[in-house]
């Protein structure tokens, strides 16, 4: 697969630096250090080039996120419609603590680790607000009602 | 001959200037004497345009519908000023160009640049070794404010990292300018630095597998234009202010990169390299850079020794010439040799060829010394003066291979008096037991060795950094050493002991100034005629007529 | 994901989002075949390249992603007879607030966008091309892998499509969060395999030093599609929608305090501001007034109601005329709103009526600002954290008295002199927030009271 990936850019293969992170997530659930190296060798590139990918992307992980991975959109329209009240609600029934400071790592959990949350920028929704994303699925118009019932989908 | 470049005109702050195509804004501003503030742009590197210091307000000439330019009542192109303001480091001049340095706008544009490069700089300047050459310093006094309206929180990034074994990191002090960056990848080729993270959390790193170790690193603290990169060797050593600085040239390879001495009460404390663009463009190597500690070492040799019943005895100048010389002449020229050093300048090597012709031609050589070199600076070739020791006479078309025959020659008896300038005899195929089988062993040097310890007279000559005179590096370039500091306690300079010994020895005087020691020489070798000491300026003089010396290394002399 | 079917109102002019929540219709390549699909295809196999580039030019479309600049000039910034290779990009970042409409396009119609970025890359004679896609749209990253697969088994892609001569490979790019991808030249870093920080022009104008420093074109996915549209109909005929120089339709998406927020495609300039809240969304909430309004994504500058501005329009005989309107007579098109002193930007308009905060407006729109900013250059990079942090600070309840001329002076120092857009992206709404509202923002100095949590004065966060 990673081969298959790298055809996709005849032109130079440090192209497939992002394409080929994405891959190792999708499989690994996140980035780890050998990871990082691994990739820059398969590449040909220094691994201070991943590197400086890894850390600029907040899509990309250095750490596992939960079991099910929750993203809620705290931009101006989202937040107009009650965003920052839907990630309070998640946290609530997710069991996550909304305090960054009481986490270990970046990433918001719960301590059982089957959530994690993140407050992410623009979903490209703005007229559904509020809305997350669950994993690859994407919700709109989410009330704080919903949420229970929506969280039961990923147990 | 290439077509000559042509002239472009230029109007700088109303004033029209003619300046070669392709000379970046920038630079055509600062040969008009209108220097503009900068921090990403270095002329070695590319220019990505971040730091955004160098905003100025540029126009093109106002093109008639003739297309030509509109000519103004001085009958000049007359300038369309572009609104928004542009960078100058990143565009050459073109024709008409219009450039205004000093404007209202470009001041806001400092001004505005300069308040946001200190809103989350740290107060370091009391501990930072950059204060007095700092940039950030020196340009917030021109365009920075009295005071802060900035009522925040800093951002807070790591400090003291090692980012490599010579080079520490202070994150918050970095303003992001990517020099260190650019040169590690373009002139380094060593591509270990990047930055992570994003936006005002952006901080410089390298990988931990993949330090900043090359023998480049160094450099990178020369152009960081704040204290975010600092020497690790030089890191609170001394405020920069109270260095004196002397221009000369590195001594640890035959490239003889051009160099800055800094230093303060005869003690050294860094060397910086010097911008040469026949030598070494505005880099050195790390190791030529460093190597100037053993020169502040407690161990160096400060007074002549003379060795009495078995043991060494600090002597007076005097005695120790005269005993030496009074040594020499009890031996047949066959019965002595000389091994001299391609350390030594070309005077000292003038004068030791002389001591050789005086004491009768006896068997001479240098000690080759060779490394590993790379694709930039640093030669293979560890002695600075090869070729100066071939055209002096002092050595032959292969240095170092008389040595094998001389060490035969001192084990077999028949070579029983030995002169070491400048090298340590172990270095050249002597064991300590050939020492000790010598009668008479000179030993002219700055530390102690095994030589020196084994020497009958011991003779303190001065360090590179202690002494005037010149060198020829690997490309036929003739360049000159300047005293940065005294040599300590009572040794002398080199060329006055090989001066005293040849005057003692053939009853000689004269030779007061070394500027005389090179007239000489300038009069015998044939490529360095016309030439005095002080000619050869700061940049070194290229000398014609002269081989680039061969890269490959004759063998090491031989362990019998 | 499209679980709500909306039929279009009656004003609009489905062109582009003709099958978005269509019934019935579905994503793969027999249905879009069903309805005269790659036809235009075929029609531009016939044509020589240059002359669908005078197509386009004639068409008058401006790109659909934010900047409106010209799409045919554009094409035309590639020389002819251009030796080295030539690359399309198709911009599906799409990440600007108050932005959703390559989305439904992305998802529901990517046959559409296809072909009309086949046709382009043989306008500019592009062989090999991209589509940039944002990370968070993973699904619709993977309708378009199946949409490639589909064209390129029936041979709209790969070798000698159709034969034409003409090759071409496009690949899915996706990205991972970051909407400085969003930028021309971010993206091409970011394609790379590097920092997507974008380039200095001069000298790094994509149609001369793009994609590998070759030349490059960039085309947001409604403008891609426009193409298609444009060869079907000539452009000539797509001229004669829309107003004069403001040419087509295109797909305003309304958010905020509206009865019916959502997407609507429309003339370009058809409606006015006023039509389309009221008309159009259905109005505001009861019992509310309209206070502000964001026309063209979160980098416009904000509108107050009230405001009064000078629209001059060219008469039939050519003289100019001057005209004052009020905010909601202001017509919907990139020159009426560059006139006004905002911009159409990407077609995201936001509406806030009297209940909202401006300050904590603001503060949202900084936060995702300081956010998102790439840290590459310095007044951006210091700058935006800044701003961010003083309108958190007077949200908190520490407002100075000198808080809005910082504000104002911090932004002054960042538009204009920065690498890229951004800068203006991010100073805009400060500066136009503190102007417009100053009121507002001298005002929390003296209450120095914490706001709430989603603009409402009263509740808590």
């Amino acid at each position: 697969m990673v081969d298959e990936v790298i055809t996709h850019y005849p032109v130079s293969k440090r192209s497939a630096s992002l394409p080929l992170l994405h891959l190792f997530q999708e499989r690994f659930g996140y980035i780890s250090d050998d990871a990082i190296v691994w990739i820059a060798q398969k590449l040909g590139l220094e691994p201070i080039n991943i590197l400086e990918l890894v850390t600029f992307y907040p899509m990309i992980r250095r750490e596992p996120a939960g079991k099910h991975h929750i993203r809620v959109c705290r931009t101006l329209s989202c937040a107009m419609a009650g965003s920052y009240r839907l990630l309070d609600t998640f946290c609530k029934h997710a069991n996550i603590d909304p305090d960054p400071h009481n986490h270990e790592g970046h990433l918001l959990k719960s301590p059982d680790g089957r959530y994690s949350i993140e407050f992410v920028e623009c979903l490209a929704s703005c007229g559904t607000g509020p809305v997350c994303m669950i994993n690859d699925d994407f919700y709109e118009a989410v009330s704080d009602e919903e949420v229970p019932q929506l969280l039961q989908n990923y147990p | 001959m290439s077509d000559p470049v042509p002239l472009l005109n230029v109007q700088i702050d109303g004033v029209w200037h003619q300046f070669p195509k392709g000379t970046r804004v920038i630079e055509a501003c600062s040969q008009a004497g209108k220097f503009i503030p900068r921090y990403c742009y270095h002329p070695k590197l590319s220019s990505p345009g971040n730091c955004r210091m160098c905003l100025i307000e540029m126009g093109m000439p106002k093109m008639g519908p003739d297309k030509k330019p509109e000519l103004g009542p001085d009958g000049k192109p007359v300038i369309n000023w572009i609104p928004r303001p542009q960078i100058s480091c990143a565009q050459d001049i073109a024709e008409g160009m219009g450039v205004r340095t000093d404007s209202p706008l470009t001041r806001e544009c400092r001004n505005g640049v300069m308040e946001f490069l200190l809103i989350n700089h740290p107060l370091d300047c009391p501990i930072c070794d950059q204060a007095g050459e700092c940039q950030l310093q020196e340009f917030s006094v021109e365009y920075g404010k009295a005071g802060s309206r900035f009522l925040e929180n800093k951002v807070k990034k790591p400090k003291r990292i090692a980012l490599g074994p010579r080079v520490t990191l202070d994150d918050e002090r970095c303003i992001l300018c990517s020099r260190c960056i650019r040169f590690m990848k373009e002139v380094a080729k060593d591509d270990v630095l990047g930055f992570v993270s994003r936006g005002g959390h952006t901080y410089l790193t390298a990988h931990p597998g993949r330090p900043l170790d090359s023998n480049y690193s160094l450099n990178t603290v020369d152009i960081c234009p704040v204290g975010a990169l600092t020497s690790t060797d030089f890191r609170f050593k001394m405020r920069v202010w109270f260095l004196k600085e002397t221009k000369s040239v590195c001594t640890s390879c035959a490239t003889g990169c051009n160099t800055v001495i800094g230093a303060r009460e005869g003690i050294i404390y860094r060397q910086t390299p010097r911008e040469n663009d026949d030598v070494n463009s505005s880099w050195m190597c790390d190791y030529g850079r460093l190597n100037f500690h053993h020169v502040n070492s407690e161990h160096r040799r400060a007074a002549p020794q003379i060795r009495l019943n078995g043991a060494l005895e600090t002597a007076d100048w005097g005695p120790a010439i005269v005993r030496a010389v009074e040594e020499l002449r009890r031996f047949r020229p066959d019965e002595i040799a000389v091994i001299a050093s391609a350390r030594m300048t070309n005077e000292e090597l003038w004068l030791a060829r002389r001591l050789i012709e005086a004491l009768g031609r006896p068997r001479h050589d240098v000690v080759p010394h060779w490394g590993e070199g790379d694709d930039l600076l640093l030669n293979a070739d560890r002695n600075p003066n090869t070729i100066g020791a071939q055209l002096l006479g002092v050595t032959g078309e292969r240095p170092g291979d008389k040595l094998a025959p001389i060490v035969a020659k001192v084990r077999s008896g028949e070579i029983k008096a030995v002169l070491a300038l400048q090298e340590d005899l172990l270095e050249a195929g002597f064991t300590a037991a050939d020492l000790t089988r010598l009668t008479f062993l000179l030993a002219l040097n700055t530390l102690p060795n095994p030589t020196v310890e084994a020497a009958t007279v011991v003779l303190p000559g001065a360090a590179f950094a202690e002494k005037r005179g010149s060198m020829i590096n690997v490309k036929g370039r003739l360049q000159r050493l300047n005293r940065a500091i005294p040599a300590p306690g009572d040794a002398h300079d080199d060329w006055e002991i090989l001066r005293d010994l040849l005057n003692q020895l053939s009853g000689a005087d004269g030779l007061y100034v070394i500027e005389d020691v090179f007239k000489q020489i300038a009069g015998a070798v044939p490529e360095m005629r016309g030439l005095s000491l002080s000619r050869i300026g700061d940049r070194g003089y290229q000398l014609e007529d002269v081989d680039e010396a061969p890269a490959t290394p004759a063998p090491e002399p031989a362990h019998l | 994901m499209g679980s709500v079917i909306r039929t279009p109102h009656p004003r609009e002019k489905r062109i582009v989002f003709k099958n978005i929540d269509r019934p019935g219709y579905t994503p793969d390549i027999d249905r879009y075949f069903a309805d005269g699909g790659y036809e235009e295809l075929r029609k531009a196999f016939t044509m020589k390249a240059p002359d669908i580039v005078a197509e386009v030019k004639a068409s008058g479309l401006r790109g659909r992603g934010g900047a409106g600049f010209p799409c045919g000039a554009k094409w035309g910034f590639i020389r002819p007879g251009e030796t080295k290779p030539v690359y399309l990009i198709c911009n599906a970042d799409e990440s600007e607030p108050g932005t959703f409409k390559d989305r439904y396009i992305i998802h529901q119609d990517p046959h559409q966008l296809l072909e009309g970025m086949i046709i382009s890359c043989y306008a500019v004679n592009a062989r090999l091309a991209y589509i940039y896609i944002r990370g968070e749209f993973p699904l619709g990253a993977r309708i378009l892998e199946r949409a490639l697969a589909e064209a390129r088994a029936d041979g709209f892609l790969g070798k000698n499509i159709l034969g034409s001569g003409f090759d071409l490979e496009i690949y899915v790019h996706r990205g991972a969060g970051a909407y400085i991808c969003g930028e021309e030249t971010g993206l091409i870093e970011s394609l790379e395999g590097k920092r997507p920080y974008p380039r200095i022009k001069p000298p790094y104008f994509p149609a001369a030093l793009g994609l590998y420093m070759a030349p490059t074109i960039v085309n947001n996915v409604e403008t891609l599609c426009n193409v298609k549209h444009i060869l079907r109909m000539g452009g000539a005929e797509y001229a004669r929608l829309g107003r004069p120089n403001n040419t087509g339709t295109r797909v305003l998406c309304v958010s905020g305090d509206v009865q019916k927020p959502g997407y609507y495609e429309l003339e370009v300039g058809a409606v006015t501001l006023g039509e389309l809240i009221h008309d159009i969304c259905g109005g505001l909430k009861p019992g509310r007034k309209l206070k502000a309004v964001i026309p063209g994504g979160s980098s416009a500058k904000v509108l107050r109601a009230g405001e009064r501005y000078k629209l001059k329009a060219k008469q039939p005989d050519g003289s100019m005329s001057e005209r004052e309107i009020g905010i909601e007579e202001i017509p919907m098109d990139f020159d009426s709103l560059a006139a006004v002193g905002s911009m159409a930007g990407s077609g995201g308009v936001i509406v806030m009526d009297n209940s909202r905060d401006m300050v904590w407006a603001l503060n949202n729109i900084n936060e995702f600002y300081a956010h998102e900013s790439c840290g590459q250059c310095t007044p951006c990079r210091e700058g935006s954290l800044w701003m961010k942090k003083l309108t958190e600070r007077m949200l908190d309840g520490g407002a100075a008295p000198e808080d809005p001329d910082t504000l104002k002076s911090v932004a002054d120092n960042i538009a204009g002199r920065t690498i890229c857009a951004f800068g203006e992206a991010c100073a805009w709404p400060t500066q136009s927030f503190v102007a417009k509202f100053r009121d507002e923002f001298a005002g929390y100095a003296s209450r120095n009271v914490p706001a709430g949590g989603d603009g409402n004065a009263e509740s808590h966060p």
